[in-house]
């Protein structure tokens, strides 16, 4: 194994030391920066409400991206949900819109917390704040599931990558996806092992995922990758929640993850020169959006 | 350095992409911070990734934001245009190719209200993180992550013994440091990366060594 922090070893210390995973992350970080745990409780906090906000402003519908390609679709899945006619439920649909909704406020032009990544920001957001939501939980654990996810990404980033031009979306969206399920299942009352289960299966079934976006934007498949990957964390969180376990340790994933990175051609690293960002659609897309006018 | 829970979970930025609009914003600062004068004239000129991705990841907006001074996380980024006409800094865009450089990167000549010009290159590497790479044709390597003094003086024995003595006796330690020079006893360049902030009092006194024509700080960017 490389070096730098791993999960199993944040996994141990919490065991000894009869804590979850975000309150190891909450002391370590303390100890690094030299400030009080309080002091970054509070800085977590503001990261908590920008999400918030975020969440709120994307879900009004306003906002659309520079290019004009993204926009307006977190508010038409809330509705369908508030008419009480998803397919997959309420909890699952609310999850999927909150995720449309920060991303489209990040292609717009808006605030968004990066978590781990811009493209990522609204896995985080969308499965914290509802299973939140779900068990009644206060801001003060909702903190502490961000530093759950915060160590883990600190983790990803150690051992693998979380920059699509390193390793593509399995880099942005799958460790966010990775770290939301388990920081969901900390939230939830599941012990630091179950949570890092749940992490293992959301990574395990992104990995591959290629970063492929449209005229090289934020935009297209960026924004509903994020419901993926949301959608996805909940899902994992839930399984582990249930007892099942990953037979591949997380610390492997994310190894097998940066492998995978370093194997994927660069043209499907951010580059705009494969994938779906070469299909005759994106091409066309990129041209009316983005030629006119060229220098 | 270890990553801090806020380099995973933050920034807090205006989007769409940490390295093309947060980064973008970042350069701007920086150079705002170099140029030490509020800005009148920019000709900006972007390569490679920022070239053929401006208007979609605003870039152009981002750049010009930083260099009035707004912060990553300034809802005012999208109007960056309009603010600045209104403050009397005058923009413009062209592509340029800089060569065998990071995709990211942007050449911007800079004129202050005093009538300073300054020429700063940097990139944007990553989630926000940068470089400057050049200024004015010195060679150099600036992050802004740290607290930061630039001085360019003669290229003479003793200016770096004496800026850095001076630096010792205020009690603040350097992190990294540079020096770069266009040619033999011409004029140098020295960037300081420290961990303390420089007080006015001392750059004072670097302002006044004889062999310095100009020095200037910048506080880590956030």
């Amino acid at each position: 194994m490389a070096k730098g922090p791993t999960v199993v070893e944040l996994l141990t210390q919490a065991q000894v030391e009869g804590l979850s995973l975000g309150q190891i992350v909450l002391k370590h970080q303390a100890a690094q920066l030299e400030v009080t745990e309080q002091d970054l409780r509070q800085k977590m906090l503001a990261n908590l409400q920008v999400m918030r906000n975020s969440v709120a402003e994307g879900l009004t519908g306003k906002r659309r991206s520079m290019s004009g390609m993204v926009g307006g679709d977190a508010k038409l899945l809330e509705q369908r949900r508030q008419g009480g006619q998803t397919l997959g439920g309420d909890v699952l649909a609310r999850v999927a819109a909150r995720a449309l909704a920060v991303a489209e406020v990040n292609a717009g032009m808006g605030k968004i917390v990066a978590a781990p990544t811009a493209g990522s920001c609204g896995v985080l957001p969308a499965v914290l704040l509802t299973v939140g939501e779900e068990i009644g939980a206060d801001d003060a654990q909702l903190v502490e599931a961000l530093f759950t996810a915060a160590g883990i990404g600190i983790v990803i980033a150690a051992q693998a990558s979380i920059s699509g031009a390193q390793g593509g979306c399995q880099a942005e969206v799958g460790s966010a996806a990775c770290m939301a399920a388990v920081a969901a299942v900390e939230l939830a009352g599941g012990t630091a092992e179950l949570a890092v289960h749940a992490g293992a299966m959301a990574l395990k079934t992104l990995l591959g995922l290629v970063c492929d976006p449209v005229a090289g934007l934020v935009e297209v498949p960026c924004v509903k990758r994020n419901v993926t990957g949301a959608v996805n964390a909940l899902i994992a969180a839930d399984m582990a929640l249930a007892g099942i376990t990953s037979n591949i340790p997380l610390d492997e994933v994310i190894i097998a993850m940066g492998n995978i990175g370093r194997a994927m051609p660069c043209s499907l690293k951010e580059t705009a020169l494969g994938g779906l960002a070469v299909t005759p659609t994106a091409l066309r897309l990129k041209e009316v959006f983005l030629g006119a006018g060229q220098d | 350095m270890e990553l801090s829970a806020f380099d995973i979970i933050g920034p807090i930025m205006i989007g769409p992409s940490s390295s093309h609009t947060a980064g973008a914003v970042r350069l701007g600062l920086l150079s705002r911070a170099i140029l030490n004068q509020e800005p009148t004239e920019a000709r900006i000129y972007l390569h490679g990734s920022f070239a053929e991705t401006y208007r979609g990841h605003g870039t152009n907006l981002a750049l010009v934001a930083g260099l009035m001074g707004l912060a990553t996380d300034d809802e005012r980024i999208p109007e960056a245009l309009q603010l600045a006409r209104a403050r009397g800094l005058e923009v413009s865009f062209q592509s340029i190719d800089l060569g065998d450089v990071h995709p990211n990167s942007v050449k911007i000549e800079l004129r202050g209200k005093a009538g300073r010009r300054v020429v700063v290159t940097g990139s944007s590497v990553g989630g926000g993180k940068i470089l400057i790479t050049n200024i004015d044709d010195f060679a150099v390597e600036l992050s802004g992550d740290y607290h930061t003094v630039i001085v360019i003086h003669l290229d003479q024995p003793g200016v770096v013994a004496q800026i850095t003595t001076l630096l010792a006796a205020a009690q603040v330690n350097i992190a990294q440091m540079r020096l770069s020079r266009q040619k033999r006893g011409a004029l140098a360049l020295t960037v300081l990366e420290t961990d303390q902030e420089v007080q006015a009092t001392v750059l004072d006194l670097i302002r006044a060594m004889p062999a310095v024509n100009l020095a200037m700080t910048a506080k880590p960017l956030v």
